[in-house]
């Protein structure tokens, strides 16, 4: 509260259980939402961005309430926002941080940016080798082509 | 080479071979030269399944396999497949892997060779995927270097032409730089080899060149690998009147070249190199498509565990 009594900054609601992102780069913070499906979750999803944050700037968050993210999950948000974190909720404390990682083989989560690759033009699950990760290069584990991050689209 | 290494192993990507397993497959290639086997895959049967057209690679592969006393079926062109009907490539793999042996396989689409690899149970063969690998082709020009050369290890190593869509020289390059190998890209700007490439070759820290004139460094090479500008590769026919003609090698380059320079093509040529170069001691590329049988024979009779 302001001295005047006017509320001059909307917190977001603590979880009791649940899952809190943090440290998105804030450009992605839809992009992660997206990814994880909230638009479709019945669960309480509180998401914000542009917040400041000293190391990236702007940052974005994301709570879940009474969801824990599988491994996958996790994997997938390594794919675009490297540096976020996972924070794992119980009785309102963080029982657990976990520093999301890029995992040496990526699969299912990002499309081919090869029109011509088999993976465009057949059902076939997409496969990805990180041959660096920051800055980000994979390969591609069908057509061989190396994509950046600015190449990564997910499916 | 750990004993029976290859035994059931499918032939994808030059990037799945070793130092040593590249060496591994030469040294067979040279065995079965020196010494023919006609038996050595009788009651075997090689599926040569040719999504696109192509002569020279499945006629070596067809006489690769009859030499060594084995059989081939397959198809030349996929209108006369079941792929016409609509069948998945899963399907066609899954199909044809109950009638064959080994199945060579050529495909317009990238990474349909590993896709078919993964479906079948039995090895397959990679005769090129669209414009990513096309394995058999790189050791067969490894093989040709080491024979006309006498080594792979230290050559300076010029490759001309369209070095942007060309897949034999982005094997070749990759296969290379096992050896210590110096590069010259020698190209149009426009055709320039492509980053992904040039910065794989400088994590690995090999010397390269890039160069519009031949003439810049052809004093320098020990090998010269020409490649066609390949016109179904531009999607503009216009710059492709541009660049089908930008080098034309002839007599005139003799007094530029080492005595011992020899010069390699994958061919069809289409007039990149001049027939008179055809009878100097620099012109290796028949000699280079005669190595195919060869160097398919020895992978045949690797993967199906005949030689260990």
């Amino acid at each position: 509260m302001s001295k005047a009594g006017i509320k001059t900054e909307l917190k977001i609601p603590a979880i009791k259980e649940g899952t809190v992102i943090d440290h998105i780069p804030a450009k992605v913070t839809f992009k992660v939402a997206n990814m994880l499906d909230v638009a479709n979750m019945s669960n309480v999803v509180s998401v914000a961005t542009n917040l400041r944050s000293k190391t990236l700037g702007e940052k974005g968050i994301i709570k879940i309430g009474g969801k824990f993210l599988t491994e996958e999950e996790v994997d997938k948000i390594a794919v675009v926002a490297p540096k976020a974190t996972v924070n794992i909720i119980k009785d309102y404390r963080v029982k657990e941080k976990i520093k999301v990682k890029l995992p040496d083989v990526i699969e299912k989560i990002v499309k081919c940016s090869n029109p011509d690759c088999i993976t465009n033009n057949e059902e076939v699950k997409t496969k990805f080798y990180a041959l660096g990760k920051e800055p980000l290069k994979i390969r591609c584990h069908y057509c061989e082509r190396c994509m950046q991050r600015e190449d990564i689209e997910l499916i | 080479m750990k004993e029976g290494g290859f035994k059931g192993r499918d032939i994808i990507s030059i990037r799945d071979f070793s130092k040593s397993e590249l060496l591994y497959v030469l040294k067979i290639a040279k065995q079965i030269e020196k010494n023919p086997n006609p038996n050595l895959l009788k009651e075997k049967i090689l599926s040569t399944l040719f999504f696109e057209p192509s002569t020279r690679t499945r006629l070596s592969f067809t006489a690769a396999m009859e030499r060594l006393g084995g059989q081939v079926m397959g198809f030349a062109t996929p209108g006369v497949s079941s792929v016409k009907k609509g069948e998945t490539l899963w399907d066609t793999i899954k199909m044809v892997e109950q009638y064959a042996d080994v199945i060579a396989m050529r495909h317009p689409i990238e990474g349909s060779a590993r896709l078919a690899a993964e479906a079948a149970s039995i090895p397959i063969i990679n005769c090129g995927d669209g414009s990513n690998q096309h394995p058999t082709q790189t050791l067969v020009d490894l093989y040709t270097i080491q024979k006309t050369k006498g080594k792979l290890d230290g050559l300076k190593v010029g490759m001309l032409g369209d070095l942007k869509y060309g897949r034999t020289v982005h094997s070749l390059a990759i296969a290379l730089s096992h050896f210590s190998t110096t590069f010259y890209f020698i190209s149009p700007e426009a055709l320039k080899m492509p980053k992904e490439y040039i910065d794989e070759l400088k994590e690995k820290k090999i010397k390269y060149e890039e160069v519009v004139e031949l003439k810049k460094v052809s004093k320098e090479l020990d090998v010269l690998y020409v490649t066609r500008v390949q016109k179904e590769r531009f999607p503009d026919p216009v710059e492709y009147e541009k660049y089908k003609d930008f080098y034309k090698l002839d007599k005139s380059l003799l007094p530029f070249i080492k005595k011992d320079l020899k010069i390699m093509h994958p061919l069809p040529r289409v007039g990149e190199i001049s027939p008179e170069l055809d009878e100097t001691p620099h012109a290796v590329y028949f000699e280079q498509a005669g190595n195919g049988i060869p160097v398919r024979e020895a992978l045949l009779a690797l993967v199906l565990g005949k030689i260990k």
